[in-house]
């Protein structure tokens, strides 16, 4: 049984933790809505650039010399991993979810035989990923010093990745970041850039316009496009990782400040409980001290 | 009938100008100026640093591009860019201190014909707007 000194320090210390995690959850607030503003604004432009390289890829007859970006080298066995997560903790299941999706993926290359190599964003992904995965991270990228999330930052990421892809380092690339649904709901994402995956659903939507005139030939502008695409990529998803993670930190701290109110209630009666308890002793020991005189 | 037509201009961070009443744009294409008007065909082409130019019913606007891409199809014209600013709006230093990064990349020596084209003409565009 705690004294009452001590239940009185623990409920000071759970207020106080309360405290912060209330204010945690407010600046969450605040940078979720630009956040989220951010991330629809940044939209339109991965729709627009996806819909240029789909009626691209339609109109390219040329199968066989079409850019390895696009349709792959062919061979499957070096895998790239980018997994995007956050800079910072105390955001929920927001790092974890993305790191179990990613380790999934990574136990089938490895019982498939295939080399893996992964690169982490982020450096929350790299300190839960370097004690399992330690020999297969090739880079670790942290854009700590940058305050907002900005198209630089994914171009450098994006840079990075055609380089290695110049020297075959890799063959597929695949990257994971959290989706952002709404507040309460992130969903951990798996999505493949290299080779280009087309969307099966929008095969079917009317193929004969293809009728694009081109300047210059296609494969030029696919092959400068491309790189393009693949920074663009990056960029959406670390818009969407962080929309998620704000979200995600807002709901656990939201959470936590719930859980300490409770806390709290449960201290404090027993503290009252307690003291009732020692009040009552003490007049048993009087009363019965003045009986016995 | 009229013969207006949609412009979209986006920039990864967002939708930099939307417009539904232009009459001509000139963009500057990889192979040169292209003026687009209302039914052109449908056209896929990429772009060299240079200066778009949106006529629309009310105003005549200008912006410099560094790169992107511009789609042209079912009379709406959509610019994806990287780099964008109004002219109006433009930065004397920033322009100055662009002028100065591309020149020090001409001065190497390990860049391709294409390349040294691309940025003669970058440096071209850019004095000519430092002047206006």
């Amino acid at each position: 049984m705690p004294s009452l000194d001590d239940l009185r320090k623990r409920i000071t210390s759970v207020k106080s933790t309360q405290k912060i995690t209330k204010a945690m959850k407010m600046v969450a607030a605040a940078k979720l809505r630009k956040a989220q503003e951010n991330a629809e604004k940044g939209r339109p432009y991965s729709e627009k650039m996806n819909n240029v390289i789909l009626n691209l890829s339609k109109s390219i007859t040329d199968k066989e010399n079409a850019p390895k970006l696009l349709v792959g080298t062919g061979e499957e066995k070096v895998h790239l991993c980018i997994v995007l997560t956050a800079d910072r903790g105390l955001c929920g299941g927001f790092n974890t979810n993305i790191i179990k999706k990613a380790k999934s993926y990574f136990e089938k290359i490895i019982s498939e035989n295939k080399t893996l190599k992964i690169i982490t964003v982020g450096s929350k992904g790299y300190d839960q990923l370097k004690r399992q995965y330690k020999s297969y991270i090739v880079e670790n990228i942290s854009f700590k010093e940058s305050k907002n999330i900005n198209y630089f930052d994914a171009d450098k990421v994006g840079k990075i990745i055609i380089e290695k892809f110049e020297k075959n380092e890799f063959d597929v690339c695949a990257i994971f970041y959290n989706k952002f649904k709404n507040v309460i709901t992130q969903i951990p994402q798996e999505q493949q850039i290299v080779p280009l995956n087309e969307d099966k659903d929008d095969k079917d939507d009317s193929g004969n316009d293809n009728d694009y005139e081109f300047e210059p030939d296609e494969d030029e502008i696919l092959s400068n496009l491309l790189p393009k695409n693949i920074s663009t990529q990056i960029f959406k998803a670390m818009l969407e990782n962080s929309a998620s993670e704000q979200g995600s930190r807002m709901t656990a701290m939201d959470n936590a400040t719930r859980n300490a109110g409770e806390l709290v209630d449960r201290l404090t009666i027993e503290y009252n409980r307690s003291r009732q308890a020692a009040i009552t002793k003490e007049l048993i020991e009087i009363i019965s001290g003045a009986e016995s005189l | 009938m009229s013969n207006l037509f949609n412009i979209d201009i986006v920039n990864p961070e967002q939708s930099f100008l939307s417009k539904d009443n232009v009459f001509e744009v000139v963009i500057p294409a990889v192979e040169g100026e292209i003026g687009i008007l209302k039914d052109h065909i449908p056209i896929i082409s990429f772009l060299k640093p240079g200066i778009i130019k949106v006529f629309s019913e009310t105003e005549e606007q200008s912006f410099y591009v560094e790169d992107g891409i511009v789609e042209f199809k079912d009379n709406t014209l959509s610019v994806l860019t990287s780099s964008i600013f109004d002219l109006k709006d433009a930065d004397k230093n920033f322009v100055s201190e662009s002028i100065s990064i591309a020149e020090a990349e001409l001065s190497k020596d390990n860049i391709d014909d294409q390349k040294r084209f691309l940025l003669n003409h970058k440096v071209e565009v850019l004095k000519s707007i430092s002047i206006n």
